[in-house]
């Protein structure tokens, strides 16, 4: 078994961050995993993306070119990365920052208003563990109380007070993602 | 050791660290920074040696010297930055001194990019420095794998006064995966005989690459072959996979290798019987290995990040013992599985045939107008 999932949005969104907890959870599970950044010269705003690789035998390529799950934090990411969803996979979309709605009809897609969400929940900042929430939400590969998990055991003490909100975020997230997919 | 996650550049800093690493001498270049920045931060909190050169040229210089003196010492650098060392690098194969060297390679030629590429094998596995020499090429197909290899590098080039290469590229130093470093191993400065560690009270000890009686630099030369020769019996490492019975045989090393695994897994989801074999030490390099597989299959397919370097070995060691094909992606470009996939399914369905060049055809295939 084998998962791939591609993050993408700004600089400054967290993408990079999401992709790292899921990384963490998936070997806090006891799976193999490669996180794999893009990298180049970046700076905050420009664009930032990373693939997860999640396995149970000795992953082969960190990368694929049809990721079965992405999440996109912005209109550039949706508009670059919606056709390259393999068929039958997990699109999520950060509902905030897009004008339009997704294109493919062969994947499935959950719509959040992440930042929306998060201001909600009181930090803007959430945005990425919201989608992070709503990805488990519709992907049976770990889930929320992995994710908590997994943060509460790699999170820095400093960073420790900001838990309680981070696992609402995780939660409204997938909340959010099993009524819109019981909708569809 | 608990497994944890760490990124590929950092990791293979700490596990130079419990290495016994003594002194670190280095000059910055992506993508291999991580790794000055974790010994810039580890070396002094430990009351050993990092120093920030002006320049890769004095970087290597440092090394050459540090090394003299018997203590356990690296440098690192990409791409561009190697080429600037090769002066300094034939110099310590010349003085037949240890040295560990990490190449995160980068694309090019020139500037290049600060992609991931295999383009320093040739430099690197049949030294860009002038003179016959031969360093030991460790090439990690992961961050494990690298974590592991690094105390080895240490060991080998100590017990055969060589110069000994991590080879990764651009992707292994910046991806993360779960490790488990190794034990912290204590600082040994071992009293070598050659060492020139303080001179009180014993005769004084000359290190130097130069003989300016020939005789003796032909002398010099002989040892370091002889040298060379029970490497090369005694450290060739590689991994197979699925290879017993493979009708084709994928090879590859690093990152390429470990790309080629995907498309051979899916390869065999499609009923194709293949199997991958990746040399680990590129140099020595498995040709013994490489000729006994050729025996065993219908034909084998070469797959790197550069355009055929390591090809050419492979050559050398199939003869005409199997078809051969190549398969290579420059300058920075990453192949996806589903390409190399493409090429598998290719040689499945019309076997090449003996002789010919494969990178020429490759190229062909490369630059032929787009349908």
């Amino acid at each position: 078994m084998q998962t791939e999932i591609l993050f993408a949005g700004f600089g400054g969104q967290g993408v990079m961050f999401a992709g790292q907890v899921l990384a963490y959870a998936a070997m806090d599970k006891g799976k193999q995993v490669t996180w794999m950044p893009s990298y180049g010269p970046e700076m905050r705003g420009g664009t930032a993306n990373c693939i997860v690789v999640i396995a149970d035998e000795e992953i082969g390529s960190p990368l694929v070119q049809n990721p079965p799950a992405a999440v996109v934090m912005n209109l550039p990411s949706l508009d670059k990365y919606e056709p390259l969803v393999k068929s039958g996979g997990v699109l999520i979309v950060n509902a905030s920052m897009v004008d339009r709605t997704a294109q493919r009809d062969d994947i499935t897609t959950i719509l959040i208003p992440a930042n929306d969400i998060a201001e909600e929940i009181g930090d803007k900042r959430l945005a990425n563990m919201i989608a992070i929430g709503a990805l488990l939400g519709c992907l049976d590969i770990l889930t929320v109380k992995d994710l908590a998990a997994a943060l509460e055991a790699h999170m820095p003490g400093r960073h420790k007070h900001l838990l309680p909100k981070n696992f609402e975020a995780l939660r409204k997230g997938a909340e959010h993602a099993k009524k819109q997919r019981s909708n569809q | 050791m608990p497994r944890e996650l760490w990124k590929g550049n950092e990791a293979i800093a700490e596990a130079a660290v419990r290495a016994g690493l003594e002194g670190y001498f280095g000059y910055p270049i992506t993508p291999q920074n991580e790794i000055l920045e974790w010994l810039s931060q580890r070396m002094p909190e430990l009351g050993r040696a990092f120093v920030q050169a002006e320049s890769e040229l004095g970087a290597i210089n440092m090394v050459y010297g540090a090394a003299c003196t018997g203590a356990r010492v690296m440098t690192s650098s990409s791409s561009p930055g190697i080429s600037l060392m090769q002066e300094g690098i034939s110099y310590i194969a010349g003085t037949e001194l240890p040295v560990v060297l990490i190449d995160v390679m980068r694309g090019g030629p020139g500037l290049g990019n600060i992609a991931p590429s295999q383009g320093d094998y040739s430099q690197i596995v049949h030294g860009g420095g002038h003179g016959d020499y031969h360093p030991i090429v460790l090439a990690p197909a992961s961050i494990q794998e690298a974590v592991d290899l690094v105390p080895l590098a240490f060991d080998l080039a100590e017990k055969y006064l060589n110069i000994a290469v991590i080879l990764i590229d651009g992707s292994i130093g910046q991806m993360m995966e779960p490790v488990e470093l190794p034990e912290m191993r204590p600082v040994v400065r071992k009293d070598y005989p050659w060492a020139t560690n303080g001179a009180l009270g014993r005769k004084r000890r000359v290190l130097s690459s130069i003989y300016l009686e020939v005789s003796i630099e032909e002398e010099v030369n002989l040892r370091l072959l002889k040298r060379w020769e029970e490497i090369q019996q005694n450290e060739v490492r590689f991994k197979e996979y699925y290879l017993d019975d493979a009708e084709i045989a994928v090879i590859g090393f690093g990152t390429s290798g470990r790309i080629a695994l995907s498309a051979v897994r899916a390869a065999r989801a499609q009923g194709i019987k293949i199997g991958l074999f990746r040399p680990i030490s590129v140099s020595p390099f498995p040709a013994r290995q490489i000729a006994e597989l050729a025996g065993r299959v219908k034909s084998m397919l070469v797959v790197e990040m550069n355009a055929g370097q390591m090809l050419k070995d492979v050559q050398l060691a199939v003869g005409n013992r199997a078809p051969l094909e190549f398969y290579g992606r420059l300058g920075g470009v990453v192949p996806f599985p589903d390409e190399i996939l493409g090429e598998i399914q290719r040689i499945a369905k019309e076997p090449p045939s003996l002789g010919g060049n494969p990178a020429q055809r490759w190229l062909a295939r490369m630059t032929a107008p787009k349908k």
